[in-house]
């Protein structure tokens, strides 16, 4: 009995959580344009989507922001971890506590202050705000998913390479990043998702004339909503949570390998 | 005269506002076991860790076979440690971690592969090259430290608390194992440690280390015999260490009783620390010692008891194959020969080091 009431609590939960998600799905193969009637099976809404110019050179913009955002932020992030390896513990928790404020703090204040920034000194808006304030809310994720290797690193592997007779860079290449590299990997997919589906920071960094997916949703919406977004944010949320999974899964993966 | 490997000369060494070595100077001779012996924190660490290059003393300097290696690099020093957790490459096989340092130097293959298959026979886990180092226990990992070191050919073999992390059988076993790895390689072992019996047991020379300071150098005989002073004789066993008078040469007072010794030279009503190791305490029929007193206090130890006897006011450790009940009156008798007369203390370092006793 207490079993049955677990499962369909749980069943509850899961039907609030992801039943938005699946009427909008269930509405992108909708025939009709009408969202409270099954017109029959379509998908003329992803084939329109996929001939709409606008949304392909949004979908360009988006991927390309996410892919060098990602790769800068993981870099960015990785090698500030490597370098507080060396400070005191205290200095360490007061940097990672600086380096998470973006990430708690409200995402329209980060995308405000990071407008005001951006005029002030004079960077035209566009590709490159969006890109330079992607890196800087990416990097604390990287930052979030690397330091906890370099906590549970044994150090004494790195010197015994060097008493081996690396040279210090072969050493931390076959010794400290093959045991961060899991952190590194989990990291960049954090902050490639991160980065595809951020709408608010990215709105108040863009300028005007240069769309990124989210953006161009928002916009549609206000001229009232057709079917193709419905299929677009399909697309969209099966992305994202494919990434989720992939991380998630290779987190386990190690989980494992460490017993 | 043995010739000289390994000489450190005035090395100091601060972390921080905190002194772990201070004008330290040490000779280590070729083709010997020298241990460095200590309570944590002592510096004997710090000490292996400069003779291997991963700190770099603020002054001073270490000379490895005539040549001047304080800034040498780590990996540009023709020796190798082992280190107290093992630290083996967990991304890579058995083979490859002994092969690490071979390839690195560009060795043929089949060169490396006679040396993986020796290293591993020599620490007795032929077989083992395709295991994974997390699949072996402590003891086997860190056989498998040595092995890789060993393959190198070092002159010189650092080991840093290698046996710390075992259960005291295996450590008793692998006691033995390093000792006959030792006299198969030729090669010169410096051993750190904190424990004494493992001091005494394999090395050549103790070298006795507290607060930065050498206390003692020797022989294990020498180290455990004649402690030089109270911190050597406490730390290297069990024993009474009591403050006593040098009537004159051979004479010491000690608890208003006197005793005769074999010490000379250290003039005439002298305070001294004498040093009485357990075991040498004689317990008589009371009026047949020296000094009678009453059984206190009575453990059993396996190989013996351990007893606290009440004589002339101060508590002595005996330890004797011979039960004696608590409350038993009792009579103390030391050989001559088992009195170890110690300076006390003049100096303000001295004084620093037997504060921590």
């Amino acid at each position: 009995m207490k079993k049955i009431l677990e499962r369909i609590y749980l069943g509850i939960i899961l039907l609030f959580m992801y039943a938005p998600i699946v009427t909008l799905i269930v509405l992108s193969f909708n025939l009709s344009k009408s969202r409270a009637r099954w017109g029959g099976f379509t998908l003329n809404w992803y084939i329109r989507l996929f001939s709409d110019r606008a949304v392909a050179s949004a979908l360009m913009n988006t991927l390309s922001i996410a892919v060098l955002a990602t790769i800068f932020s993981t870099i960015i992030g990785t090698i500030t971890c490597i370098a507080m390896i060396g400070l005191s513990p205290r200095l360490r928790s007061v940097i990672t506590g600086v380096t998470n404020i973006p990430m708690i703090n409200a995402d329209i204040v980060t995308g405000i202050s990071l407008m005001l920034l951006f005029r002030f000194l004079h960077i035209g808006s566009g590709f490159m705000t969006i890109l330079l304030a992607h890196i800087t809310f990416d990097i604390p994720f990287v930052m979030l998913s690397v330091m906890p290797r370099i906590k549970n690193m044994n150090f004494y592997v790195y010197e015994a390479a060097l008493d081996l007779g690396a040279t210090p860079f072969y050493a931390f290449r076959k010794t400290i990043l093959p045991d961060l590299m899991p952190g590194v990997i989990s990291g960049a997919l954090m902050a490639f998702t991160m980065s595809l589906d951020d709408f608010i920071i990215t709105y108040f960094t863009k300028g005007s004339g240069f769309e990124t997916l989210s953006t161009l949703i928002y916009n549609e919406v206000k001229r009232g909503i057709q079917p193709e977004i419905y299929a677009l944010s399909a697309i969209i949320f099966v992305v994202v949570l494919t990434l989720l999974l992939i991380n998630s899964g290779a987190s386990d993966n190690i989980i494992k390998e460490k017993k | 005269m043995p010739k000289t490997l390994i000489s450190l000369e005035h090395i100091s060494k601060s972390f921080g506002s905190q002194l772990v070595l201070d004008d330290l100077s040490l000779s280590i001779y070729e083709n010997s076991f020298v241990t460095l012996l200590g309570p944590s924190g002592c510096g004997k660490t710090t000490t292996l860790r400069i003779i291997g290059g991963f700190e770099t003393p603020d002054n001073g300097r270490v000379i490895f076979d005539g040549e001047d290696i304080t800034r040498l690099a780590p990996n540009k020093r023709q020796l190798n440690t082992v280190f107290q957790k093992y630290a083996l490459f967990t991304n890579m096989n058995i083979a490859e971690n002994i092969a690490f340092g071979l390839k690195i130097k560009n060795k043929p293959e089949s060169y490396i592969k006679d040396k993986i298959s020796y290293a591993l026979k020599l620490v007795n886990l032929e077989g083992y090259e395709t295991r994974m180092p997390d699949s072996l226990s402590g003891g086997q990992q860190q056989r498998i430290a040595i092995a890789r070191a060993i393959v190198n050919e070092p002159k010189v073999l650092l080991l840093d608390e290698p046996l710390g992390a075992l259960d005291l059988k295996l450590r008793q076993d692998m006691q033995y194992e390093l000792k006959r790895l030792k006299e198969e390689l030729g090669i010169t072992f410096i051993y750190v440690t904190h424990d004494q019996e493992e001091a005494l047991t394999m090395s050549d020379h103790i070298v006795v280390m507290n607060q930065g300071y050498i206390q003692q150098e020797g022989t294990p005989e020498q180290i455990y015999n004649e402690p030089e002073n109270a911190f050597v004789a406490d730390f290297i066993g069990d024993s009474n260490i009591i403050r006593s008078t040098m009537i004159r040469d051979e004479l010491v007072e000690i608890l208003g009783t006197r005793f005769a010794c074999v010490d000379k030279g250290f003039g005439e009503n002298k305070p001294v620390d004498v040093v009485i190791r357990p075991e040498d305490v004689e317990l008589l029929p009371p009026g047949e010692g020296s000094m009678d007193g009453v059984v206190t206090g009575l453990t059993f130890k396996g190989v013996h008891y351990e007893m606290d006897v009440e004589a002339g006011g101060f508590e002595w450790l005996v330890h004797s194959t011979r039960l004696s009940e608590v409350g038993k009156k009792v009579s103390i008798k030391v050989d001559p020969f088992n009195l170890q007369i110690m300076n006390v203390p003049e100096s303000e370092d001295e004084e620093a080091i037997s504060e921590t006793v």
